[in-house]
């Protein structure tokens, strides 16, 4: 045959042959031969061993994925996380500090013998230091603890139970039940979140998912989560309760920011981006035994370490910046002072302070420099002699008229608020749109400042404060 | 090993870890999803691709590198996928990449443990291409379940060189290295055994790719356009019709901008 024929011609002589075989029977056909084919050589390849291990897979996942205990597991192994990084990081985070505070005087001697002018010497020790010592304290040991044992639970298998135990609840919401697995993967890193939730097939519910995933609290939020309630949630109770109650707080609000997440997916599945949700098959993969020391090794260096590196490394330029605009003037004005003058009222009106938000804006490349910006805020302007421990930390926050409803609300704040400015990026890099990434940005902060000024009302209402 | 640096923060937003070498042989790793494709990967390239153990993590075409007795291999990780025709995000991606970028090896990576559901991926890129070997890992979870794999009898049934591996381990790793190698540098020619479809189907594809050959001069395999084609799954065959130059139809393209539009 030497005709050469056109592909057009060959396109209807396909649809012509397929017409008259019916492309349904000729689609069974092609699978049903697949599977067969696939079928028979596994049979011929395969030998089952006599000794037939039990199936103690399923049976776990019947546990796991109850309707009953499903909940009750998911809550309690997220509060037992958060117990075991509590009550471990204080003993650690306390020699921390020690150690890190004595660096100091040390670090002040060699600089006065250096011959150092006394400004330098004030913003090097006082504004940067300082900031720097509470942070590593604060931070390091609780990401040090927390994040291996949350690797250790992805690695296990465990977060598709999760999103076979919430797909449910999406399907209310009128999302895609993957959009569990993006959520997951927001607990990481929203950026990585929102790029993962390309898996989502429909348009529609992926915008949900993007849209909703900075709702999920990220590597660089958790840190600041865990430290204030360590710092201000224990204080209300007994000794022997501390970490049991700062736990039950951060597991609280998270709670709060994923059903703000839901409610949110609900309103816009509702209003703006309407349909039905899509089904889907979520599988679940075997359970497999974690590699402890490679876990142990990469969330240290990749997660502990690196976040911790950029709050450093982001936030040490930044402070010399707030030192200079705290103590220059201009017209008698102090720029930071009133920056955070200016946002006073509203920071008042949500349970927070105008500094706080000012750390929040300033914060925007990255979450995990919010709380060492808001420190370097307060040490510029109040004259803290002082600073020798971690429980000066906490001195200087209520020198600055914190109170435990103060960190509740910046714990919510910090939940919910605009994503970062990594995420806003992938944001707009995936939809496309200003319009999405604008409303990405606005979406949790409407829902931020909603939620602590309920909070605020409510506190001064049965007047608890 | 979790969440990593690479994949992560604003290392997320880079579509791959390298640009594409043109002296390099190019390797795609397919695979069914959680059967360890990221980590045969990390383990071949030494990159730290997040894997985790769940179902689609991978979305992007990460990239990556490795030599092997001097010569230079790019990897590309497809996301994880059962089939190649249907029209799932994940699934397109695939297809697109090992039809239509012309992979010099495709590497088939199969979970020992469930091998009936990951040949059906198999038998599907064979259908492709010839220039396919199998990468049969987690032979650890096999030998703990005490299943027997006869793995000369399956490399037989295929037609295709069989790799039993560990990758977390990095065991069979240097073998498959080996194997890609040899079809790379065309010393291995391996002759898959395509599955047969009933009378009828066969007759029709036997029509079609005597029409289709000159046409697609040895671009794509003829036998599997001249199959998809009796399918008619729509996004394969817009892809198809693209493929041969054909302009795509007025309301094909409508269709296309308002998915994008609605998003």
């Amino acid at each position: 045959m030497n005709t050469r024929f056109k592909p057009e011609q060959i396109l209807e002589r396909a649809d012509g042959i397929a017409a008259h075989l019916g492309r349904e029977n000729i689609r069974d056909s092609i699978v049903t031969a697949l599977y067969s084919r696939a079928e028979s050589i596994a049979a011929r390849v395969v030998k089952q061993g006599t000794a037939r291990q039990p199936d103690w897979d399923r049976k776990l996942d019947n546990i796991i994925t109850s309707k009953l205990l499903g909940y009750p597991l998911m809550l309690a192994l997220l509060g037992i996380i958060f117990w075991i990084t509590i009550s471990a990081a204080n003993i650690p985070s306390q020699l921390l500090a020690r150690l890190l505070f004595g660096l100091e005087d040390l670090l002040s001697a060699l600089l006065i013998t250096a011959g150092a002018p006394v400004w330098l010497h004030d913003l090097l020790l006082q504004g940067l230091y300082r900031t720097m010592a509470w942070v590593v304290s604060v931070m390091l040991p609780p990401m040090a603890i927390f994040f291996p044992l949350f690797t250790l639970l992805e690695d296990l298998g465990y977060l598709p139970r999760v999103a076979f135990n919430l797909d449910n609840l999406f399907k209310k919401a009128g999302a895609h039940g993957k959009q569990a697995l993006t959520m997951c993967m927001g607990f990481g890193c929203n950026a990585a979140g929102v790029i993962s939730c390309r898996i989502v097939d429909s348009p529609r519910e992926r915008l949900i998912a993007i849209l909703t995933n900075n709702f999920s609290p990220c590597n660089g939020r958790f840190p600041t989560l865990i430290a204030l309630a360590t710092i201000f949630m224990g204080g209300l109770v007994t000794s022997a309760y501390r970490s049991l109650t700062a736990a039950t707080v951060v597991v609280g609000t998270i709670l709060l920011s994923i059903a703000m997440m839901f409610f949110t997916s609900w309103l816009l599945s509702r209003t703006i981006l309407k349909g039905v949700p899509s089904l889907f098959t979520l599988e679940l993969p075997p359970y497999r035994c974690p590699r402890v020391l490679q876990v142990l090794v990469r969330s240290l260096l990749d997660r502990t370490i690196f976040v911790l590196a950029r709050a450093v490394i982001v936030a040490a330029p930044a402070g010399i910046i707030i030192w200079i605009l705290a103590n220059i003037e201009f017209n008698n004005l102090k720029p930071l002072n009133f920056l955070a003058g200016w946002l006073q009222p509203l920071g008042m009106a949500i349970g927070m302070d105008g500094y706080i938000l000012l750390a929040f804006i300033l914060g925007l490349p990255a979450n995990e420099i919010v709380l060492p910006i808001l420190l370097m805020c307060y040490l510029s302007t109040c004259t803290l002699t002082e600073a020798g421990s971690l429980a000066d930390l906490s001195t200087l926050l209520i020198q600055n008229g914190w109170t435990w409803l103060t960190a509740f609300c910046v714990m919510l704040f910090s939940l919910m608020h605009w994503p970062c400015g990594t995420t806003l990026l992938t944001i707009f890099k995936e939809t496309r749109s200003l319009k999405w990434t604008l409303l990405a940005a606005v979406i949790p902060t409407i829902c931020g400042v909603a939620v602590c000024f309920l909070f605020k009302q409510i506190a001064a209402l049965l007047e608890v404060i | 090993m979790g969440l990593t640096r690479a994949s992560s923060g604003l290392n997320a937003l880079r579509e791959s870890f390298i640009s594409l070498n043109a002296s390099s042989f190019l390797i795609a790793l397919a695979g069914n999803p959680n059967c360890g494709k990221s980590t045969v990967f990390n383990a071949l390239t030494g990159l730290k691709q997040h894997t985790g153990n769940w179902p689609g993590k991978t979305v992007t075409l990460a990239r990556g590198r490795y030599s092997y007795r001097g010569l230079d291999f790019t990897l590309v990780d497809l996301p994880g996928t059962y089939s190649l025709l249907a029209s799932s995000v994940e699934e397109q991606i695939a297809r697109q990449f090992i039809c239509f970028a012309h992979p010099d090896v495709v590497i088939v990576v199969v979970d020992a443990t469930c091998l009936e559901r990951n040949l059906n991926l198999v038998l599907q890129v064979l259908e492709t291409t010839p220039r396919v070997v199998v990468c049969l890992n987690l032979m650890d979870e096999a030998r703990r379940k005490k299943m027997l794999i006869d793995v000369p009898l399956l490399s037989q049934e295929l037609g295709l060189p069989v790799v039993p591996t560990v990758a977390r381990d990095g065991e069979g790793l240097e073998k498959l290295k080996e194997i890609v190698a040899a079809i790379a540098a065309g010393i291995l020619h391996p002759a898959p055994k395509t599955v047969r479809y009933n009378q009828a189907v066969e007759a029709a594809v036997i029509t079609l790719e005597k029409q289709l050959q000159p046409l697609l001069n040895g671009h794509l395999n003829a036998r599997w356009v001249a199959l998809r084609l009796l399918e008619g799954e729509l996004s394969i065959r817009q892809e198809l019709e693209q493929h041969l130059g054909l302009a795509l139809p007025q309301n094909v393209i409508q269709l296309k901008t308002k998915k994008g539009v609605s998003a």
